[in-house]
């Protein structure tokens, strides 16, 4: 979209002659809701052009769940079987969680662009514009949502490498699943990269968090049968949200696996026995990111 | 309204600093118009809060008359900027950079061709707009920003050290876009700069120090103002050198900038005189017609770089010295 815009524009240019000697007026209209639309469009954009112009970074960011799917995935399978239902591979079972893990660092190291953007100046340029800050936030928060959902679709052309069918309900929904964590986590990120101005102080916070986050999400590990402490903190975890309707919808689209397992794999969140609705499992992720966003655009829209 | 700048009693607090301790100007439409002063004398912060991207503490500021902290927004409309620092997507290409710009300003999208082939013809890099920005020299950078800075015609232009960090001769370059600017654009022009060779493009010039605005004319006025040569002498014994000028000619001399400096009238004449009277050997000379460096001398009781030294750190003192030789 944005290249196929910029190829009509050079194409228009170079066929029309300019009158250099007159001055091309310009006005910059009033401020309406439709700049500021094209402010978030345009800073959306900006995100999806430097994505397709950094390829490292894509392949890059797909080690680590790749790691996790083939390396560890089938390091612990022989040792896993036992615990798991015939027909069910270690590797599935931890498919979801890893796929969740696809699109932590990229959505996060997104919003660090504004880091960035701030040490090589760039943000001043978008600050400095006649546009409100909302807009540039949110096209900020769409821009990594996208970019780190692309990140996702491509793991998830691996599903078959781990016996998950190419359904296409099963992978809109995961799809669907995967843009909602990736603007939660992007606006994670940008209400962090708010307050924190040097990369290396963004870099380690969010170290310090994504892990853990990953960890006692229920990513790897079913969420019955733990000890009580664990159990508390995977409840609070925001991810286990996301990660248990994703283990959800591949389990349900699995055909091997009977309803007593299905239960035993993937028993979703209970808040002290009660069993907590994918719907609202989504909303809370949703309510959050939300949350964040609002509180990023708060952080911006201070002037020294 | 004929002012494009006003500004009265403004100042501006961080903590305990004071960087700008209550200043007056204005400018009228069409003026190139020059802030001089070290680096740390509230050039920048009082760019900063002409440009919205400071709240002043207090005091007021108007520029192509409105408010910069009410009417915000309509300020930014108008004006265009060049900072210090980059502030280009080094990922993108220069189209591309110049293109989220006119969205973000919401430049018509029928005007955008026509007048990124202009902004980009003025500074020379039409023929490059399709490369990314990080293959661009730095002053191929600078001048792709003064275009971007213009792609929304606005009425001020702001460049802040517009040539700081260039080669000489990228400077010369820079400038001859400027000023080739002022013909064409209806535009007034604000800049900053710590270079006295560059503040005499300008129309009229304040000098500032410490956060106050300590003399604003024409560059020919101050000149005028001061009305003598300066002379500097590298000696054998700088010590008895000064004093020997104060006995033998009445002559107050100090050291800037490591040589021997003082003003006197018509110093070419003088010259022969030093050779004659002086007690202590010569090694070098130098007399120069007043520049603004004796202007901001003559106001300040420093040369500009003495000024930097003060405030730089350790490292950029020794490199100065040094730099001279």
């Amino acid at each position: 979209m944005a290249t196929k815009d910029l190829a009509a524009a050079e194409q228009a240019h170079d066929s029309g002659d300019s009158d250099l000697t007159s001055l091309i007026r310009v006005a910059v209209p009033e401020r309406s809701i439709r700049a500021d639309l094209r402010a978030v469009s345009i800073v959306w954009r900006r995100e999806l052009i430097r994505f397709r112009t950094d390829r490292l970074r894509a392949v890059t960011s797909l080690v680590q769940p790749v790691l996790f799917l083939f390396i560890l995935g089938t390091g612990l399978s022989g040792l896993a079987r036992r615990g798991l239902p015939s027909g069910v591979d270690f590797q599935t079972f931890i498919y979801p969680g890893v796929l969740a893990m696809s699109v932590l660092f990229t959505a996060i190291f997104s919003a660090a662009s504004i880091v960035w953007d701030r040490e090589f100046g760039f943000l001043r340029e978008m600050l400095v514009a006649p546009v409100r800050r909302w807009a540039i936030v949110i096209g900020k928060c769409l821009g990594g949502a996208t970019v780190a959902t692309f990140q996702g679709i491509i793991f998830l052309a691996l599903a078959g490498v781990a016996h998950v069918p190419y359904n296409p309900v099963l992978l809109l929904t995961l799809v669907g699943e995967l843009l909602l964590l990736s603007f939660t986590l992007t606006a994670f990120g940008v209400m962090m990269a708010a307050r924190i101005k040097q990369i290396q102080a963004f870099m380690a916070l969010t170290q310090l968090f994504v892990l853990p986050l990953f960890f006692l999400s229920g990513a790897l590990y079913p969420l019955n049968g733990l000890p009580a402490w664990l159990t508390v903190l995977t409840r609070i975890d925001p991810l286990t949200y996301i990660v248990d309707p994703m283990r959800h919808a591949v389990f349900s689209h699995l055909s091997a696996v009977g309803q007593s397992a299905l239960s035993a794999l993937s028993p979703g969140v209970t808040w002290n026995g009660w069993l907590v609705p994918t719907g609202l499992s989504l909303a809370i992720v949703g309510v959050m990111g939300l949350a964040m966003l609002g509180i990023a655009i708060v952080e911006f829209r201070k002037t020294e | 309204m004929n002012s494009a700048i006003s500004v009265g009693a403004l100042t501006k607090r961080y903590g305990d600093i004071e960087a700008v301790r209550g200043i007056d100007f204005e400018v009228p439409t069409g003026e190139t118009f020059g802030f001089l002063g070290p680096n740390g004398a509230g050039k920048s912060t009082t760019i900063k809060i002409l440009c919205t991207l400071a709240d002043p503490t207090s005091g007021t500021a108007r520029v192509a008359g409105h408010d910069v902290v009410a009417e915000r927004d309509t300020v930014r409309r108008n004006i265009g900027l060049v900072f210090q620092d980059t502030t280009l997507d080094s990922y993108l290409t220069g189209e591309q950079n110049l293109r989220f710009h006119a969205d973000l300003y919401g430049v018509p999208k029928a005007a955008f061709g026509p007048r990124l082939r202009q902004v980009l013809e003025m500074v020379g890099l039409w023929d490059r707009r399709g490369s990314v920005v990080s293959t661009y020299s730095g002053g191929m950078q600078r001048r792709l920003e003064i275009a971007r800075g213009l792609l929304h015609a606005p009425r001020v232009l702001f460049l802040d050290e517009p040539t700081v960090g260039l080669d000489p001769q990228t400077r010369v370059s820079i400038w001859a876009y400027i000023n080739e600017l002022k013909q064409r654009e209806d535009i007034t022009i604000f800049l900053t700069t710590h270079y006295m060779d560059e503040a005499e493009n300008c129309d009229r010039i304040a000098i500032i120090d410490h956060g106050t605005v300590v003399a604003i004319d024409t560059p020919e006025a101050l000149k005028a103002s001061i009305g003598k040569d300066r002379v500097q002498i590298s000696t054998a014994d700088d010590e008895a050198a000064i004093r020997a000028l104060a006995e033998v000619f009445g002559l107050e001399a100090g050291v800037h900038e490591g040589l021997v400096t003082f003003s006197v009238e018509s110093g070419e004449h003088f010259v022969p005189q030093l050779f004659a009277r002086l007690p202590v050997a010569i090694k070098s000379v130098s007399v120069s017609r007043p520049s603004l460096d004796d202007v901001f001398m003559s106001y300040t009781g420093k040369t500009i770089r003495d000024a930097e030294a003060s405030i730089g750190d350790r490292n950029r003192r020794i490199a100065t010295r040094f730099g001279r030789r």
